[in-house]
């Protein structure tokens, strides 16, 4: 990797925790309505999945993959106007947080129904074989979520038409407050790849350089033909479930040794152990990324918010007109 | 040479897909076997393995990748083996597709057809003789059409693929084999959004479709020199044809509402009362339905037929109205 992959690698990290701080913090301020779904601590996952994706590979984020907006190219300004309901959003305030996509970048807008993406994951990836496009999708879902039928359902076509698609479960151990234990009875949710006849890999997902690695196995071997990956991340998720959440369900010993696996100190380590000046890459990213936040919240505040007629607008491509 | 309903149906997809390389089908079925009912017959041979997509059982999937494959360029058909089992679907259509274009805030269209056998009238008991469009009714972003003649069958599912948004083909079972006309050698497609008065009349409007517009028709004949029934065959269900219903009940100043779905929460009530509502000073008598019996549709015949509208309820119904 040349020095300054290095370093964008670690702007990324930083300019998605920064973002999602701030999201948490004008949060707190009252400035937010609706859910926040904060991905702090789950950093690596997706910029180690989404920044070496070309600009036609379509992701398929949840609602805790802020990040792989921001690292798949979304507009800062934009996303965070999309967060605050405004016009300038990328639902035009229809609807808050994730659930508008950024066509411009390949990114489809979520909805809440957990795991309901996937199915058009791989509609999307059934398109690019037929099309015989060397394009990928990747289907973000948490481990809660991979107990839908949805999920099995996307899984099973994917694997009969060794489709061009990646499942990336996100397991941070917590579905809302229920653990693991409670959701299934497998070690690693990875192994349910087998059934669909495909290969499940494990990956630290606090660990940029492993997931990396393993996103771009299983992303060559889908764009070469060899069909889907499921592809687990093991990984933690700092705050509660949303902010309203305080998480008492689980131990302060649990989160303090997973904040010892902190993925950008982690990258921050590495960048030492090159003998970079991480003082100074510490300071100049840190005033880079607040700039580009500062920026985007007022874009965002400034935005407009639609007029109410605004509703009635954007719900038909064939519009339906009264007689 | 008359073609039924089933062939219409089946004609419109080979033509649409000769036509637009975009258009495929998925389903369960829909291949080699050219579908349970026949009508993707041909298809596969035509279009090949790619284009027409035989599916495990999973609605969920056929959907959810439906919608997939429409944010690509494509327009998929998506067959439903029986209607019912849409309900198996139910999320995808109503929270994926149906928000699709406005939570992107119009960076994208749905352009998917669902379509599949609906009704009752053959026995198909409780799980395969369903009506649902009242489930989907309430759904802003959706579409839904219900050809009852194969002219239309054809015309609407033409229209239906051509349409950039999700559209609910509710085909009816009842008439795929017993409905038969000589259709126009050209092109045409039947616009969406538009009712047919399939005949005019001065004293009552009648509001229906599907099966029941058959019976309506019929007891208009028979009953001529009583009472000059009009009858509108909606269509479209959603959007319905207001223009055309108001435009009817204004000359006649009575409206019966005829449909097989049953009457609790069925789209009848919604016409009836939008009539009440913006029609009150022209009305001669109270807005009245007719529909299915708030039952599941029963498997055995004698209870079956207890249950839906036919010809002699139609008549009775009309009669009633007409004695205000
Ligand atoms: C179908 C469905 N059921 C329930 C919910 C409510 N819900 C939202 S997030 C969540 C937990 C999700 O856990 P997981 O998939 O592991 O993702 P994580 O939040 O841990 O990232 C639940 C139960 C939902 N959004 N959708």
């Amino acid at each position: 990797m040349t020095e300054q992959k290095e370093r964008e690698l670690y702007f990324w990290l930083r300019l998605i925790r920064e973002f999602e701080g701030r999201v948490s913090a004008l949060d707190r301020q009252g400035k937010i309505q609706g859910g926040v779904y904060s991905g702090k601590g789950q950093e690596a996952v997706v910029v180690g999945v989404c920044h070496d994706l070309r600009p036609d590979d379509w992701i398929f984020p949840l609602h805790r993959d802020l990040g792989a907006f921001l690292a798949k190219g979304a507009d800062p300004n934009r996303l965070m106007a999309q967060i605050f309901g405004k016009r300038d959003g990328f639902s035009k305030g229809k609807d808050s947080f994730l659930h508008g996509g950024d066509f411009s970048r390949c990114i489809f807008g979520s909805t809440s129904m957990l795991g309901s993406t996937l199915p058009v994951a791989v509609g999307t990836a059934y398109k690019f074989r037929i099309g015989k496009e060397d394009r990928v999708a990747i289907a973000f879902f948490g481990e809660g979520a991979s107990s839908r039928g949805d999920v099995h359902e996307a899984m099973n076509f994917a694997g009969i038409y060794k489709l061009p698609v990646v499942f990336l479960c996100e397991n941070n151990f917590y579905a809302y407050s229920t653990p693991n234990e409670l959701q299934f009875a497998v070690e690693d949710v990875a192994d349910r790849a087998v059934g669909y006849g495909f290969k499940g890999e494990v990956c630290p997902g606090n660990d940029l350089h492993s997931v990396m690695k393993a996103a771009r196995k299983a992303v060559d071997r889908a764009r070469s033909g060899g069909g889907p990956t499921f592809l687990e991340c093991k990984t933690y998720r700092y705050h509660g479930h949303s902010e309203h959440d305080r998480a008492t369900y689980r131990s302060a010993e649990e989160l303090i040794t997973w904040e010892s696996r902190d993925p950008i100190e982690r990258w921050e380590v590495y960048l030492e152990k090159r003998k970079y000046d991480i003082a100074a890459i510490r300071e100049e990213t840190g005033t880079k990324v607040k700039k580009i936040v500062d920026d985007a919240v007022a874009f965002a505040e400034a935005s407009p918010h639609p007029e109410g007629p605004e509703a009635m607008e954007d719900l038909y491509a064939t519009p339906i007109t009264e007689g | 040479m008359p073609v039924t309903y089933i062939q219409a149906i089946n004609q419109a997809m080979h033509e649409e897909m000769a036509r637009d390389e975009n258009v495929m089908l998925l389903g369960e079925d829909v291949g080699v076997l050219g579908g349970a009912f026949k009508a993707t017959e041909g298809l596969h041979e035509k279009f090949g393995s790619e284009r027409v997509v035989d599916t495990p059982i999973s609605e969920t999937l056929i959907i959810g990748a439906g919608v997939g494959l429409a944010i690509q360029g494509m327009r998929p058909i998506l067959e439903m083996q029986f209607i019912d089992f849409i309900s198996c679907g139910f999320d995808q259509i109503v929270n994926m597709a149906a928000t699709l274009r406005y939570r992107h805030g119009g960076q994208t269209a749905c352009p998917i057809v669902i379509r599949g056998p609906c009704g009752a009238g053959v026995h198909g008991g409780l799980f395969h003789s369903q009506n649902p469009e009242a489930w989907f009714f309430h759904v802003p972003g959706l579409k839904i059409v219900a050809p009852s003649t194969a002219y239309d069958a054809k015309g609407l599912l033409k229209a239906a693929v051509r349409d950039d948004d999700p559209v609910i083909y509710l085909e009816h079972k009842f008439l795929y084999r017993r409905i038969k006309e000589d259709l126009p050698e050209e092109e045409y497609v039947v616009p969406i959004g538009k009712a047919a008065l399939r005949r005019e009349g001065k004293d009552i409007s009648v509001i229906t479709y599907g099966p029941p517009m058959h019976a309506a028709v019929k007891a208009a004949k028979d009953m001529a020199s009583e009472i000059d029934i009009e009858v509108i065959d909606l269509r479209t269900l959603l959007p319905y044809d207001w223009k055309t219903i108001r435009e009817s009940v204004k000359k006649t100043g009575k409206a019966l509402i005829i449909h097989e779905a049953r009457r609790t929460g069925g789209i009848g009530g919604e016409i009836a009362a939008r009539i009440a509502e913006d029609l009150f000073e022209h009305l001669d008598g109270p807005v009245m339905r007719l529909a299915s019996k708030d039952t599941h549709n029963a498997f055995a015949g004698p209870m079956e037929e207890y249950i839906i509208p036919n010809q002699e309820k139609v008549t009775e119904a009309v009669r009633k109205l007409a004695a205000y």
